[in-house]
């Protein structure tokens, strides 16, 4: 995963016409405008390379519902450019303001679920200086982190619903394939959800952060222990039986824990979707490293997916979420000097390296390696590397923030 | 730093501490022979914390040691009506064990144990080798009674505290080994689960506790060595615990000392000087008779997340304790002994001390004025597998029922401060009175 060779260079931001909307189109230096035609499970970009600038789109939406167009970074996850709530027969203008690099475009039939006519677009020139101008970087960071949110957890949603389906017709096989899948979107927007209080408990306890607590343990890994059940004598990450106070759930349990998950999802969204729904610039930043103590606190030990041994996937999602958010703020830091152009080279390395490491072991989409199977001595590798990481990345914020 | 322990050992001169304290002539005169003590403690202290962490860390704690306190030679009697190290101005360094018991052990094998430890604790603490030939006044063809370690070290401080944990009154298959299960005081009983707990049944629980507390590492070691060595066949280490640089204090002469996260710790703990605290809150009352006078123990292992603690911002490690972490002083403002304004309210109209904070949660204001008398120690036992630093706080307190423990545990359920903390061990023990002179640790239990 070599992406952030590439992401290094487009340090591109969306100016601020990204946040209303339509705008009318004065730039485009006489390319004309890029036409977009969506239909409910297409997304055809009539271009697959254009000059940096303003780029203006002109979508139409000839689909029977309600659609969105997303322009991504190279790493297909990090929101550059969003165009909302196109209403079916509607043609609409929008103007990102794109540097030279590689990014991808898709749509987002009824605005959920995963993106539809994921193709590669190409913008070529030389890069504009970037601008010093805080708040217009501020205002992009954020308005594109939201979007990045929001993305994520459009795809859980319907992710939630196939695997929680699966569990609570009994289709284990099915479910186990689809556990650390659909945990991924979750895992890449933690700090997020966690700041929701009550969900996080809901939808991500472990069993022995729930019995500590004294709450009704619900959730994925509750679904997880039914999917992974322990062997007999089998003992917690906290060295108590397994079969402490636990035993497989009944059919009726799992028609109760399914629809628990997809309620909770639902909410989530429903909170994510809200119009006052807003992060800080501190918030990203500190949800960057925050996603790397997640890694270090629970995956490294192997806690989090204590059954399905399923924790590199949960860590690198992490990473992505991780390296989202530093992307997001990344411009800002590069405004700041020397000292914001050796941070980031610093943090893009180790990110790098750390990308590296992981690739070793499998990927989300193939799957990686039981973390059972991982030994102590590679462990220590990727504990050493998030710990090299996580040292420059936790001098972040302060550096955005001008502290 | 230190200098040659012979020019340090010329008569008149009294030998330099660094932290400044001068030996008095008196204090040489208690000297068992003509040696330096200081300049010796500066090399055995260095080894012995070498001894305790292993390796690289070693020399960084031994330099600890060099600056520990002047209380050195104090000399704790052992005999009383309370137990010494509970109350005693805490001393620098810890060495902990819980023991658990033969299985072929009897009633009156039990009261003969704890009659050789109470001897051997009663010399230890008074600065005296065990048994009646100590070190190397034995026969030449017998091995020496005492493990020599501490052979021309002051007692140090030295204080043992004996504690009896659940299981001997009744183990937790049910059996009544020695027919004390109806002498178990209600409120002994293991502690339950509370959030956050990742307890390693090896490194929790036990028959029966020996807290040995002194100012020079070797003293504590050598305590908890001896009286193993006595208890051989009778007795084996559960589990034991070194720790160092106390992280409360109990007395208002001490400075508040500060734990491995780098805060003041224990500013608000009950201090020896505050009797009528002290007996609220510390000293167990007579139900059963046999605990008057006595108290209960806890231990938590709690291991810290260093790494991740290290690269939390300044402002949010404040916000996690609740305290600024240089002067120690209130988040609600005020100096360190300032008490806190949990009600006092910023700029934005959120609380000054955030509701999540570790001093909120744990304060007596917040929990009907409960206090624990804290005197724990931090620990770095090496690292773990993956090179980090396994480190955190040996957390002791004392207290008149376990129950004050287990409130103020339940109350920090929110705690900011659990995101940087795992409990990986807990015990708890019945602390019974001191022992009269002539009579042994326990010896109540046993009437």
């Amino acid at each position: 995963m070599p992406r952030r060779l590439v992401t290094g260079f487009i340090a591109a931001g969306v100016v601020a016409v990204a946040l209303t909307g339509c705008v009318p189109n004065k730039a485009g230096a006489g390319a004309g405008a890029v036409n977009v035609a969506i239909t409910d499970d297409t997304c055809a970009v009539a271009e697959k390379t254009t000059a940096t600038g303003a780029v203006s789109f002109s979508i139409t939406n000839k689909g029977s519902d309600t659609n969105e167009f997303e322009i991504y970074a190279s790493d297909k996850l990090r929101i550059v450019g969003e165009k909302e709530n196109i209403t079916p027969g509607q043609t609409v203008t929008y103007v990102a303001q794109l540097e030279p690099g590689s990014y991808y475009t898709a749509c987002k039939f009824q605005q959920v679920g995963g993106p539809v006519g994921l193709a590669a677009f190409q913008v070529t020139g030389a890069a504009t200086e970037l601008t010093s101008d805080a708040k217009k970087l501020s205002d992009v960071a954020v308005t594109n982190y939201i979007s990045y949110i929001k993305s994520q957890v459009g795809e859980l949603v319907p992710a939630v619903a196939a695997f929680s389906a699966a569990y609570a017709a009994g289709d284990d096989e099915k479910a186990r394939s689809l556990f650390a899948s659909t945990r991924a979107f979750y895992e890449r927007i933690e700090p997020t959800a966690e700041a929701f209080g009550d969900l996080d408990p809901k939808l991500d306890y472990r069993e022995v952060d729930a019995v500590a607590e004294g709450l009704d343990w619900t959730g994925f890994h509750r679904i997880e222990k039914d999917l992974w059940p322990p062997a007999p004598g089998a003992l917690n990450s906290d060295g108590t039986s397994a079969f402490l106070d636990w035993a497989p759930s009944t059919p009726a349990q799992r028609q109760s824990f399914a629809a628990g998950l997809v309620g909770d999802t639902a909410k989530l969204q429903e909170l994510v979707s809200a119009k006052d729904f807003t992060v800080s610039l501190a918030d990203i930043s500190n949800g960057s490293i925050g996603l790397l103590d997640e890694v270090a606190s629970g995956k490294i030990s192997g806690e989090e997916d204590w059954w399905s041994g399923t924790d590199l996937t949960d860590f690198a999602a992490n990473v992505q979420g991780a390296d989202v958010a530093y992307g997001n703020v990344r411009d800002i830091a590069l405004t700041k000097g020397e000292k914001g152009k050796k941070l980031t080279a610093s943090i893009d390395a180790e990110f790098s390296a750390l990308n590296g490491l992981l690739a070793q072991y499998g990927s989300i989409d193939a799957g990686f390696t039981d973390y059972g199977q991982v030994t102590d001595a590679q462990k220590k590798a990727l504990s050493d590397q998030v710990n090299a990481l996580s040292e420059p990345l936790s001098q972040l914020t302060a550096l955005v923030l001008g502290a | 730093m230190r200098t040659d322990p012979a020019s340090t050992d010329q008569p008149g001169i009294p030998p330099t501490d660094p932290s400044g304290a001068t030996a008095t002539a008196a204090e040489d005169a208690k000297a068992p022979h003509g040696v330096s003590r200081r300049g010796l403690l500066g090399l055995i202290g260095a080894g012995a914390a070498g001894l305790a962490v292993g390796g690289g860390t070693g020399a960084a704690i031994g330099a600890n040691a060099a600056s520990a306190s002047s209380q050195r030679n104090a000399v704790y009697p052992f005999h009383g009506a309370h137990q010494a190290g509970i109350t005693t101005p805490v001393q620098d360094r810890l060495h902990f064990a819980s023991f658990d018991l033969a299985d072929s052990l009897t009633r009156d094998d039990l009261v003969q144990l704890l009659k050789d430890w109470t001897a051997a604790a009663a010399k230890m603490t008074a600065g005296q080798p065990v048994g009646e030939t100590g070190a190397v006044d034995g026969p030449e063809v017998a091995p020496p009674e005492d493990t020599g370690e501490a052979l021309d070290l002051p007692a140090a401080g030295l204080t043992i505290t004996f504690g009896f944990g659940p299981t001997l009154f009744q183990t937790t298959d049910g059996r009544d080994r020695f027919g004390l299960a109806s002498r178990r005081p209600a409120a002994l009983a293991v502690l339950p689960r509370f959030s956050g707990d990742n307890l390693s049944p090896e490194i929790s629980g036990g028959d029966i506790a020996i807290q040995a507390c002194a100012d020079d590492p070797q003293v504590a070691v050598h305590a908890i060595r001896n009286l193993s060595r006595i208890a051989f066949g009778r007795a084996s280490i559960r589990w034991s615990q070194l720790g160092f640089g106390r992280t409360s204090s109990t007395s208002t002469s001490q400075l508040t000392a500060r734990n491995l996260m780098g805060f003041k710790d224990g500013t608000a703990n009950i201090k020896a000087e505050d009797p009528k605290v002290v007996d609220a809150q510390v000293w167990a009352d007579g139900d059963p008779s046999w605990m008057a006078g006595g108290s209960y123990l806890v231990t938590r292992k709690i291991r810290m997340i260093i790494e991740t603690w290290d690269r939390a911002q300044l402002q949010e490690q404040e916000r996690v304790i609740g305290r600024n972490k240089g002067a120690g002083a209130p988040l609600s403002g005020g100096a360190e002994f300032t008490a806190p304004d949990f009600s006092a309210t910023g700029a934005t109209g959120k609380p000054l001390i955030d509701k999540a904070a570790h001093v909120r949660l744990a304060h007596p204001d917040q929990n009907k004025g409960t206090q624990l008398l804290r005197r724990g120690y931090n620990y770095v036992d090496g690292n773990d597998q993956l090179g980090r630093l396994d480190a955190g706080l040996f957390f002791i307190s004392y207290q008149r029922d376990p129950q004050q423990f287990i409130d103020i545990q339940r109350s920090l359920a929110t705690d900011a401060l659990k995101e940087y903390i795992r409990h990986v061990g807990s015990a708890v023990f019945a602390v019974p009175p001191g022992a009269k002179a002539g009579g042994f640790i326990g010896q109540q239990l046993f009437a």
